[in-house]
């Protein structure tokens, strides 16, 4: 959708609301904007066949794109040597912009650190700050990052973490870890898992009682970092009540005000061409598309030396998050962050999440160096 | 103590998944000497059976509901399911609430036609092939349904909840005089152990009591002499591949509720059904029953974190590492009988 | 010549010339055509077609001659995979340290696996291999993250030691190379409508299978190779006569297992990355597919399998919906639609449908699959000659 509003067609979408006025719907410096598909499975591997047969056969200059985590490294590591342009699609690890940043890699999505700096201070608001928790982690990259910024940004507020185990990212039967939570002393369990697991991990886990049990004289509670509205849906009557955090949701303008200007705009687009409102994943996406054309406009050149110079310290507003940098340490984008619930009588398919609160840029904002890694220089490619 | 009582409960209702499967492989080895790698793919059919029954029973159509706006401000259109109105609103709800057991009524005649042709069609000429032959058509079947699944019902798992009555969980703990709250257990996992026992007990006694399973064990134990006798041997053995088929797709059916079915699950549960098999002796029906029920318990006592902490990773290859001692050692399973392929 | 007889000499020949000429055989189709999109002539999928073919001729070695079906195999060319790129963040960007460890990684890791599984043979001996493919597959993914990089894999960073190589000026990761000579470089010859690249990668992957495909010549017409094809045939009679089949066995897995991993060392040489998805036992089930729809057993037939599959997966699946709408665009609304809608199934996403049912109908009707169809309709034109050349009858003389 966001080639056809580069393009001048559709209804233009959020290039109306976009703070910087340099794309007026002609393609990008006046070419029109083509586009294939590929399917990354999910996999590091297949994924990078993927992204190099499109590089090598198709001629892209930029790749955008992937759900997961590991996809986003593996495509990331590719176009930096390929030379092109790798704007990241949904992933949330804090490697993709820390350790394994790299120059030709963008990232708009939030990440770990972010989600934990958000969610502790409202967790130990509404649970206190004298509870103990008991962590689920899905035994991967992406896993292994959310834990330890949960771990970290809650145990600064007076939490205790209980224990801590590994699920096989492949996992479908979560029973036979669910099982010993509830009496395992803890009276919180954060199931960090996305997709499929989050589904099966919390339907095991309120299947086995724990939404209705009491723990150490309090309700027992259920967290779960990563939300997203499919997976919300996936899990249907289970997510009620459940406190997590996304990037975005289709109804932010609506429900918190016309700072996220451009929310509505997309919903708009996106639900008049496909009947369904957008994810968080689709926002982020179409931002980053939108986001590379506006910068080749302003550099003047598709050359991604250009290109990252102009995306670097890029200040913007008006694409559903607020107003937003573009941080030139480690090409991450700094904004507001969402903590949701889910809610207890839904008014139908779509209106899962409910927003408990914003948590500002400022209050998200990490120091680049602590998560290591170097951006090295970027690579013009051939 | 309530900790290993509750794994074992775990895996109790793990192992029937697996024994039911396991039990349908077995019964195909014993009966036609085939390795079926589609046996998985059977289990995934079933279970994608119940899944079409629930969207048969819910099929709709649109009413415009004015009072109601959707996320775009246009009036709400809702989905009103035909039953509602053939059955009145509360009657309509409480079927499709049961769709899961209903669902057993359609599996049924459904597995044992898509078993019967499966076996006529296809495996009837490869019996004389090689296990190698046998193992590569099956596995190209196996993908072949799969990817007409994953056509068809998305890529994505889809849920199928269990009926209203049995969401929630029981306190075993108190039930066998334990403190209140310490061992509790979801309501339909031990419905379905209990229709998995049920349903193992109904293979056993058709076996055991029936003259045509009488039939079938001689045919079992020698097949060319029951043709000798004048026994059609080969039609019976077509229907026992239905009952096989059946069977693995009933275990699917009653499992869509505890794991929502996806396209490959077929294959999760592949590998480990014929380790299972493996390991319980190819060809012995009780051996596979209890050697599902022994691995489930094995692959949840693995899954406990006071085991993973001393054995880290334990919890994924311990099923394997079962495997390969049982077929270093006692290479005719647990309960094989003995000389049968023990080369 | 080198060896050989005049048959096969004169089939190494063929195939090093198909093979030094495939960036012009594999790109028919001029670039600006409509079936540009059937092109298969760039550097990713040249690479991937030899690179598989190597692994398919190693496990033609053990499928074909002995008829031992290992569902194991992912897990050599994982473990060369990881060998591979440690010895490229180690030791040096230099290629040839990494295949030469890949490939003895491998074969250590196939002598354990190998002297384990073989005490069993038949349906036992395959789910002992796909017992160990799963659990190199969890190790890997899980348990080893250290070494193996966990899910996301392994690859090559800014700051590893590389011990050999000099300091690194610029700011980016050096590409895999031999002697300077870069993997990914190509020289792109453009003549008339066509679009022609010739890549050093390619090129020196291709020298490999050469020589790789000349090895497995040699082991098919040695004494060896008759005795791993005499285990096919009867192994219980030959332990009766006093034979011990066990070192022959091994050795075949262990050679096996070494051209999984050289295929797995040159897959990381092209592209750093070793990700744990390649150990799964479905990968192994890939090279199975390969080896049969070429044909078992035959020289040519692994090859020729491994290049139909990686064909399929990378054109065929790349083939969406819009690209049938354009094809089809002549046909009025109504056919265009109904065409569309009945060949999208088997197409893009689908394609593995597409691959399931071919791999069915080679296995029913066509169990020496290509190459057994090659002769077929060789004999057809050959009519005039009435003693047809058939695949040797393995059944056991009573």
């Amino acid at each position: 959708m966001a080639v056809e509003h580069l393009n001048g067609e559709g209804d233009g979408g959020m290039l109306q609301t976009f703070s910087s006025k340099a794309l007026d719907g002609t393609g990008i410096l006046g070419k029109k904007v083509e586009y294939v598909t590929g399917d990354t499975q999910t996999k590091p591997d297949a994924a990078r066949a993927s992204a190099r047969s499109m590089i090598e056969k198709d001629g892209a200059i930029m790749v955008t794109g992937g759900s997961s985590s590991g996809v986003a490294v593996a495509v990331q590591a590719l176009c930096q040597e390929a030379g092109i342009i790798f704007m990241a699609g949904l992933t949330h690890s804090n490697d993709t912009t820390g350790k394994d940043k790299k120059a030709n890699g963008f990232r708009h999505f939030f990440n770990s650190y972010m989600t934990g700096a958000a969610l502790a201070p409202v967790l130990a608001d509404r649970y206190g700050s004298d509870r103990k928790a008991y962590h689920l982690t899905a035994d991967y990259n992406w896993g292994y990052t959310t834990e330890e910024a949960v771990r970290n940004s809650t145990e600064a507020l007076g939490w205790e973490t209980v224990a801590a185990v590994k699920t096989p990212l492949s996992q479908t039967d979560f029973s036979s870890y669910v099982a010993p939570v509830l009496n395992s002393g803890a009276d919180v369990l954060v199931l960090n898992h996305y997709g499929g697991n989050m589904v099966n991990s919390l339907t095991s886990a309120v299947e086995f009682g724990l939404r209705a049990a009491q723990a150490n004289g309090k309700n027992f509670e259920i967290v779960v970092p990563l939300y997203s509205r499919l997976m919300a849906k996936g899990a249907g009557k289970n997510v009620a009540g459940i406190f997590g955090t996304t990037g975005w949701h289709w109804s932010l303008e609506n429900t918190a005000g016309s700072r996220y200007a451009g929310t509505n705009a997309f919903v708009k687009s996106f639900g008049e061409k496909y009947g369904f409102p957008p994810s968080q994943a689709a926002h982020t996406c179409y931002c980053q598309t939108l986001l590379y054309a506006d910068a080749v406009q302003r550099g003047g050149s598709f050359n991604p030396c250009s290109v990252i110079e102009a995306l670097e310290g890029f200040e913007f507003d008006g694409m559903g998050n607020g107003p937003t940098l573009y941080r030139a340490e480690d090409h991450q984008c700094i904004k507001d962050v969402l903590v949701v619930r889910g809610k207890e009588n839904p008014a139908n398919d779509f209106d899962l999440l409910e927003l408990v609160d914003v948590t500002p840029a400022e209050a998200v904002t990490f120091d680049p160096a602590i998560f290591g890694g170097e951006l090295g220089s970027c690579n013009p490619g051939a | 103590m309530d900790q290993i009582i509750l794994q074992v409960l775990n895996g109790l209702d793990k192992g029937s998944a697996y024994a039911l499967i396991a039990l349908g492989l077995t019964l195909i080895f014993g009966t036609l000497g085939v390795v079926n790698f589609a046996h998985g793919a059977l289990f995934m059919l079933g279970a994608f059976c119940a899944i079409t029954f629930s969207r048969i029973l819910s099929l709709s159509h649109v009413v415009i509901d004015e009072t109601q706006k959707d996320f775009l401000g246009n009036p709400l259109k809702v989905d009103v399911p035909h039953i509602y109105d053939w059955f009145g609103e509360s009657a309509g709800q409480a079927i499709i609430n049961w769709s899961v057991p209903l669902a057993i009524l359609f599996a049924i005649p459904v597995m044992i036609i898509i078993g019967v042709i499966m076996e006529r069609g296809l495996i009837k000429h490869f019996y004389k092939r090689p296990h190698a032959d046998q193992i590569l058509v099956t596995f190209g079947l196996a993908i072949v349904l799969q990817e007409i699944v994953k056509y068809y019902f998305g890529a994505n798992q889809i849920p199928n909840p269990a009926p209203e009555a049995f969401i929630g969980s029981f306190d075993f703990g108190a039930a066998i005089g334990l403190k209140a709250g310490t061992i509790i257990y979801p309501y339909w996992r031990i419905v379905y152990f209990c229709f998995a026992m049920l349903l193992i007990g109904s293979v056993f006694a058709f076996l055991q009591f029936t003259t045509f399973g009488m039939v079938v064990r001689a045919g079992m134990a020698d097949r060319e002499t029951v043709e000798l006798l004048g026994i059609n041997i080969d039609k019976r053995f077509t229907i026992m591949f239905g009952v096989a088929a059946a069977v693995a797709g009933l275990a699917g059916v009653m499992y869509t509720p505890i794991n929502p079915p996806n396209y490959h699950m077929g294959m999760d549960f592949l590998v480990i059904s014929f380790v299972v098999v493996v390991v319980g002796g190819m060809g012995s029906l009780p051996g596979a029953v209890a050697a599902g029920l022994l691995l489930g318990i094995l692959e949840s006592f693995a899954s406990m974190r006071q085991v993973i902490e001393a054995l880290p990773g334990i919890n994924q290859v311990v099923i394997y590492l079962a495997a390969i001692v049982i077929l270093l050692t006692r290479p005719r399973g647990l309960m094989g009988r003995k000389g049968v392929m023990e080369d | 010549m080198l060896g050989l007889n005049r048959k096969d000499a004169s089939l190494l020949i063929i195939v090093a010339i198909l093979v030094a000429l495939a960036p012009v055989l594999l790109n028919p189709f001029p670039e600006q055509s409509g079936l540009a999109q059937f092109n298969a002539g760039y550097p990713d999928l040249m690479q991937r077609f030899v690179i598989f073919g190597i692994f398919a001729i190693g496990f033609n070695i053990l499928f074909g001659l002995t008829g031992y079906l290992s569902f194991g195999h992912a897990a050599f060319l994982g473990a060369g995979s990881y060998a591979g790129v440690w010895m490229l963040k180690l030791l040096t960007i230099n290629v040839i340290p990494a295949i030469i460890i890949s490939t003895a990684v491998a074969g250590i890791f196939a002598l354990i696996i190998g002297f384990i599984s073989l005490r069993r043979s038949g349906i036992y001996f395959s789910i002992l291999t796909l017992a160990f493919a799963q659990m190199s597959f969890a190790l890997a993914a899980s348990v080893l993250t250290p070494i193996t990089g966990g899910e996301t894999g392994l690859q090559t960073a800014l700051d590893d030691p590389r011990i050999l190589d000099g300091a690194n000026a610029t700011g980016n990761i050096p590409a895999p190379s031999i002697f300077g000579l870069q993997m990914g470089d190509s020289i792109q010859l453009s003549l008339g409508g066509w679009l022609w690249t010739f890549n050093v990668g390619y090129y020196l992957a291709a020298l490999v299978m050469l020589s790789a495909f000349y090895l497995a010549i040699r082991i098919f017409r040695s004494p060896f190779g008759i005795m791993l094809r005499a285990i096919k045939s009867n192994q219980q009679r030959l332990n009766y006569t006093g034979l011990n089949t066990k070192p022959y066995m091994l050795a075949c897995f262990v050679i096996s297992g070494m051209y999984a991993g050289l295929a797995g060392g040159l897959m990381v040489s092209m592209d750093p990355l070793a990700g744990a998805e390649r150990m799964q036992w479905t990968a192994s089930g890939e090279v199975v597919l390969m080896t049969i729809l070429g044909g078992v057993g035959t020289l040519i037939g692994p090859v020729l399998g491994a290049g139909l599959i990686k064909y399929f997966e990378n054109i065929f699946s790349k083939i969406n919906d819009n690209l049938l709408h354009k094809w089809f665009a002549f046909m009025p609304d109504g056919a265009e639609d109904f065409i569309v809608s009945i060949i999208y199934p088997f197409v893009g996403k689908g394609w593995h449908l597409t691959l399931g049912l071919i791999f069915m109908a080679v296995i029913i009707f066509l169990p020496g699959g290509l190459v057994e169809l090659g002769q077929k309709v060789a004999y057809i034109f050959k009519k005039k000659n009435p003693t047809p050349t058939s695949t040797p009858n393995t059944k056991p003389a009573e």
